[in-house]
């Protein structure tokens, strides 16, 4: 009875392949960690990263589906067995109830940007005013000396709209870090339930190492 | 003397006990302080002995100390990281969790060595240090430092308490923590109001579960079988064991898996007398100065079966070379652990106590004579070598390994060894002989000079029915030889041995073999260490002859309480054999001709 069957958890053995991404096989691995809300959580789960010298390239606290439990999304460009351990380590710590790491394809990401432009200059030509909404992007604020706008996207729709922006004068520019949703996720309100029992179930206590190929329990 | 009495008993595991979570009546109902709530959750805790230092931003707990001088007994240290590593001798020597009390600032930043050696040694403490009041958080007071953040990457668990009324559930979550799964060092900070404050205080309640935290799982069946299988249908089986059979108190159920299948053991440096070192399946030490046989038979062997250890870089020497044949087997508590250095064929997630015997009901019995005969070969090759000079020179100097074997027939292996770090550590590891389990207590994964004697003296406290014998170099004497002040002052019964080679001969045996001989700065000159001891009333002699040292150890031994005895030893012996860094276990050579 799986409640959950989510890609990749910090227990899992690799599934098969892996690889075809960036230089040394590293590619962008989103990391969703669930967590209790705590204050120092956040320099804990950092120094995992820094620890092995580890670049974060984007990172998001915010609430989860469950009440009380909070949720990290952390970006890195690593190998996927780098990613696996460093999972294996947040999941460590104490107030740590789960760590997963998916692949940009098993996920909907999105990013936010803000662009601050000259408004006289968007008065004067038509033109800016068809690209922004060419790249969805919605005026926030209008003023006299500037207009802010924002776009959420995907990295590559954001950085876009700077280029297309530039030689208009862009003024500030400021991104989000990455929110993702798992495809396959149920949510965590079961596995929380689960988490919760004294003896809980062998869902939440798995023991994923039987061996490299064969059978690969996920939760 | 009561308080001795109840130390004396052997350790339980009181977290089991059922009736742990039903609060206790101590209390109950009536307005105390923090501090009052703190030490009576170490009195609920099972907790005797405390090694700690006051200061200004922990007076308050120290001044509730003072009404509780019946029930808790308090070490005062001479520096607070002789009080962390007095707390990790305790623990290593009673299988309890070691509590310290150190004040904020200065205090707190002293713990941070002992820390990071607890956690890398999986050593169970309570740390509980003073903080500023809660109001000058941030502003830089007097003595503040930002505590929490210094010691997160070295504690497994840290918290700030701001509110007395958090004091109960936090230090029964922090006992918890410390204790369960794989062990490791808490830090609490508590703020100065917080400990002054009063509260209604509802009495102590043990904690038994933490949602996010999983000591150890339900062990899966199949992973049992499947390495039962692998273990079965092996040549040349091979176990590899560390601390995790002591830490999970699994010393019979391992003896029994070993002695039923036949299997051929060696222990790390953690590991060393979970089994008695001459055990007949036992075939010795594993790592750079480790033993021949299973170093170089790590790479022969057809599976490999790793139980509560962890792949550190000082047994595997480089890693790519390492055990590529085989099979592995890995069994640990901590899942981090399987597959982080060493790719396991099977991994087995669990408490050892409850794996091994598991996994012995599948296993046939077997013997492996032809391959135990093996290890015995390259044991012959070993003692032709190394041992045989070590232990029966012909030199005019004596040696440390002489040392270690006089003292063997002497203690006849009864006693704790802790030992500091170098060469003396690797010696006494090599040929002292231990018939009992906890009785190696050293510091293995961080390396600390200055360990052995503050956490003498908490072995001391720890188990005070057996001798300890504090093993030490002439430099890492000086670095925490304060301490003397503590013995002094308390008198627990500790053997200082001082192996003194006018050298930090580790660094020196590294100099001579990879850097020319630039023997930079390794020359360290020493007081006359029987007139500081003598300084501190501690008797003790100095012998440089072999015709003395028995009678020499005799007397120490035998001696009325601490005693100091300063054994001088060749300048530049060196430890064999060696994996030198950066070769395979495969490459351990037996003396410096052949690196």
């Amino acid at each position: 009875m799986n409640t959950l069957q989510f890609n990749h958890t910090a227990a899992q053995l690799s599934p098969s392949g892996g690889g075809g991404g960036g230089l040394n096989g590293r590619k962008e691995f989103t990391i969703t960690v669930y967590t209790e809300n705590q204050v120092g959580l956040l320099n804990r789960i950092a120094i995992i990263f820094s620890k092995r010298k580890i670049n974060i390239d984007s990172l998001n606290t915010s609430p989860s589906e469950v009440d009380s439990v909070h949720r990290f999304t952390i970006v890195i460009n690593e190998t996927e067995e780098v990613v696996r351990k460093l999972c294996r380590q947040i999941e460590k710590q104490v107030e740590v109830l789960k760590a997963y790491y998916n692949t940009n394809d098993e996920i909907i990401w999105q990013e936010m940007a803000m662009y601050k432009v000259p408004t006289d200059v968007i008065a004067e030509h038509v033109k800016v005013e068809r690209l922004l909404s060419q790249h969805g992007a919605k005026a926030v604020v209008i003023r006299k000396d500037y207009t802010v706008f924002e776009v959420a996207g995907q990295r590559e729709e954001t950085d876009n709209l700077i280029k297309v922006l530039e030689p208009y004068g862009l003024i500030e520019f400021v991104r989000s870090a990455r929110i993702a949703i798992i495809k396959s996720s149920d949510g965590f309100h079961n596995k929380l339930k689960e988490f919760e029992y004294k003896e809980p179930g062998e869902v939440v206590i798995e023991n994923e190492y039987l061996s490299e190929n064969e059978k690969v329990f996920s939760m | 003397m009561e308080i001795l009495e109840k130390i004396k008993q052997p350790a339980t595991s009181e977290s089991k006990n059922p009736s742990a979570s039903i609060p206790t009546n101590s209390g109950e109902g009536r307005e105390v302080s923090g501090s009052e709530a703190v030490l009576d959750a170490c009195v609920q805790e099972g907790v005797y002995t405390i090694f700690g230092y006051p200061g200004g931003a922990i007076m308050p707990i120290y001044d509730a100390l003072y009404d509780y001088k019946e029930k808790l007994q308090h070490i005062l240290v001479r520096h607070e990281q002789g009080a962390i590593h007095a707390a990790q001798g305790f623990a290593r020597a009673s299988g309890k969790t070691g509590v310290v009390f150190a004040t904020s600032g200065p205090g707190a930043t002293n713990l941070v060595t002992g820390l990071a050696d607890a956690m890398i040694d999986s050593t169970p403490l309570v740390c509980i240090t003073g903080q500023v009041f809660a109001h000058l958080l941030g502003t830089d007071a007097f003595q503040e430092t930002d505590v929490i953040n210094i010691t997160t990457p070295v504690t497994k668990w840290n918290y700030q308490v701001t509110d007395a009324t958090e004091i109960p559930a936090v230090l029964a979550k922090a006992f918890y923590i410390a204790g369960s799964g794989r062990p490791g060092p808490v830090l609490i900070d508590i703020t100065k109001n917080a400990q002054l404050q009063k509260f209604q205080y509802e009495g102590y309640k043990k904690c038994d579960h933490i949602r996010s935290y999983r000591p150890k799982p339900i062990v899966r069946k199949e992973y049992i079988e499947e390495a039962a299988k692998l273990i079965n249908e092996a040549e040349r089986p091979f176990v590899i064991f560390g601390q995790g059979v002591i830490l999970g108190k699994a010393e019979n159920e391992f003896k029994q898996f070993i002695e039923k299948g036949g299997l051929p053991a060696a222990w790390t440096i953690m590991g060393m007398s979970a089994i008695p070192t001459d055990h007949p399946l036992g075939v010795g030490m594993l790592g750079m100065h480790g033993n021949y046989g299973p170093n170089v038979l790590t790479n022969e062997c057809d599976v490999l079966i790793a139980i509560g250890m962890r792949f550190d870089d000082r047994v595997t020497g480089r890693l790519d070379k390492y055990a590529k044949q085989a099979k592995i087997i890995h069994l640990d508590i901590d899942p981090a652990e399987i597959d982080k250095n060493v790719k396991a064929t099977v991994g087995v997630w669990g408490d050892c106590k409850e794996t091994l015997p598991l996994l012995t009901e599948l296993l046939q019995q077997k013997v492996y004579p032809t391959w135990l005969q093996k290890f015995h070969d390259f044991m012959a090759k070993e003692t032709e070598k190394c041992i045989q000079p070590e232990l029966n020179p012909t030199g005019d100097t004596l040696t440390m390994g002489e040392v270690i074997k006089t003292l063997n027939e002497l203690t006849n292996g009864d006693a704790i060894i802790v030992t500091d770090v170098g060469q003396h550590q690797m010696v006494a590891c090599r040929y002292a002989k231990m018939n009992h389990s906890k009785s190696n207590i050293t510091s293995g994964g961080l390396g600390t000079m200055g360990y052995a004697l503050p956490a003498a003296i908490g072995a001391a406290y720890g188990d005070p029915s057996r001798t300890t014998v504090a093993i030490i170099g002439d430099g890492g004497f000086q670095m925490t030889l304060q301490e003397l002040g503590t013995i002094m002052q308390f008198k627990p019964n500790v053997k200082i041995l001082i192996l003194n080679n006018q050298f930090l001969g580790m660094v020196r045996q590294w100099q001579q073999l990879f850097h020319e001989k630039r023997y930079s700065f390794v020359d360290i000159t020493s007081p006359d260490f029987v007139a500081v001891a003598k300084g501190y009333y501690i008797d003790g002699q100095r012998v440089s002859e072999r015709d003395k040292l028995k009678y020499a150890l005799q007397t120490m031994l035998n001696h009325d309480g601490s005693y100091l005895l300063e054994v001088m030893v060749g300048k530049e012996n060196n430890v064999f054999p060696m994996v030198p860094q950066g070769r395979g276990v495969a490459e351990c050579v037996l003396s410096k001709e052949e690196i």
